[in-house]
C-alpha cells in the first residue's frame, strides 16, 4: 500500500483543519456520502459563504475534494490524505496508550487492600 | 509497566498494543468488568467515562458517555460480543447521537482483549480491527473530537515523534 507521506506544515494544517467542530463534521458527513456545498450549508447555522470558507479549509489542507457537477460544488473526501494525515494508527495508538498509563495508575492506586 | 510492542497493520486495518501490567489476570479483568474502573481509564485525559450499567456478558450492550471539561457529553455504546474471563474479552465500540442512542450509520471498531499471566503479571494484548478503511478514518477522527479540545496543540507534536 502507498502511503503518502505528510511534511511537518501539511501536518499542522490537517490538524489546524480538524480543530473545528463544523469541520470534522463536514469531514465526518461526507466520509459517510458526498454532499454538495449548498447541501452541507443547509445544515448548519451559518451562511453558505461561511460554509464555503470550511470547506475551502479542509480543501487546501487536502482532507476534502471539490467537484463541480452542473451548477453544484460536490464535496468528497480525500481517504488517502486523511489516513496518510495524521498516520492515524499512530494516534489511536495514542490513545490506547493513554489508556494502559491510566489502567496502570488505578491498579498502583488500589494495589494495597484491594486486590483479589 | 510498559508498552511491549505496538503492530500497526495499515492492509489488514488492525492495531495492535501490547502491554505488560504489574497486576494478576484477575485484577486487570476488573478494570474491564467494572464500570467504575473502567471510567476512569477509558475516555480520554479530561473526559472520565460514565459507564451507568455496565455488564461484561456476552449479548449485553453497555451504553456510556465522557464528561467534558465544559460539561459537554460524548455518547457511546459496547456490545459485548464475547467474554472468557480472566483470558479474553471481545468488544464491538460504536459512537451514539447525542440523545445516548446508538448511531448504526457511524462505524464501530472491534476489540479483542487477551489477558496471560507472565512472571509477576499480566501481559495484555489488544486488538482493534476496523471494518474498511474510511471506518478506521472515520472512527479515529471521532476518536480524536473528544481530546481536542484540550489537546489539539499537542498532537502535531506527538505526530511528529512517529
Amino acid at each position: 500500500m502507498v502511503v503518502r507521506q505528510l511534511d511537518p506544515d501539511e501536518v499542522d494544517r490537517v490538524f489546524a483543519a480538524l480543530a473545528d467542530a463544523t469541520r470534522r463534521d463536514i469531514v465526518t458527513r461526507v466520509l459517510r456520502r458526498e454532499a454538495s456545498v449548498t447541501a452541507l450549508a443547509r445544515s448548519y447555522e451559518m451562511s453558505f459563504a461561511a460554509v464555503q470558507k470550511h470547506v475551502a479549509v479542509l480543501e487546501r489542507a487536502h482532507l476534502v475534494t471539490k467537484q463541480r457537477q452542473g451548477r453544484e460544488q460536490v464535496v468528497h473526501p480525500d481517504v488517502v490524505t486523511i489516513r496518510a494525515a495524521g498516520r492515524l494508527l499512530d494516534r489511536y495508538e495514542e490513545i490506547w496508550r493513554g489508556r494502559i498509563d491510566r489502567m496502570a495508575e488505578i491498579l498502583g492506586d488500589t494495589r494495597e487492600g484491594d486486590d483479589s | 509497566m510498559t508498552v511491549v510492542d505496538t503492530i500497526k497493520d495499515t492492509d489488514a486495518l488492525t492495531l495492535t498494543v501490547v502491554t505488560e501490567l504489574d497486576a494478576t489476570p484477575e485484577r486487570v479483568w476488573r478494570l474491564w468488568s467494572e464500570g467504575e474502573q473502567l471510567g476512569r481509564w477509558w475516555g480520554p485525559p479530561g473526559w472520565p467515562a460514565t459507564f451507568p450499567a455496565h455488564d461484561l456478558t456476552p449479548g449485553s450492550e453497555s451504553r456510556y458517555y465522557m464528561t467534558g471539561p465544559d460539561g459537554t457529553r460524548a455518547h457511546g455504546w459496547w456490545r459485548v460480543l464475547a467474554v472468557d474471563p480472566p483470558r479474553s474479552i471481545e468488544i464491538q465500540d460504536g459512537f451514539s447521537d447525542a440523545d445516548g442512542n446508538p448511531d448504526d450509520a457511524l462505524p464501530a471498531a472491534v476489540m479483542r482483549t487477551e489477558l496471560t499471566p507472565v512472571d509477576g503479571g499480566t501481559r495484555m494484548t489488544i486488538t482493534t480491527r476496523f471494518p474498511d478503511a474510511e471506518a478506521m478514518a472515520q472512527v479515529i477522527a471521532m476518536g480524536m473530537e473528544e481530546g481536542m479540545r484540550e489537546a489539539v496543540g499537542q498532537i502535531p507534536a506527538l505526530l511528529a515523534e512517529g
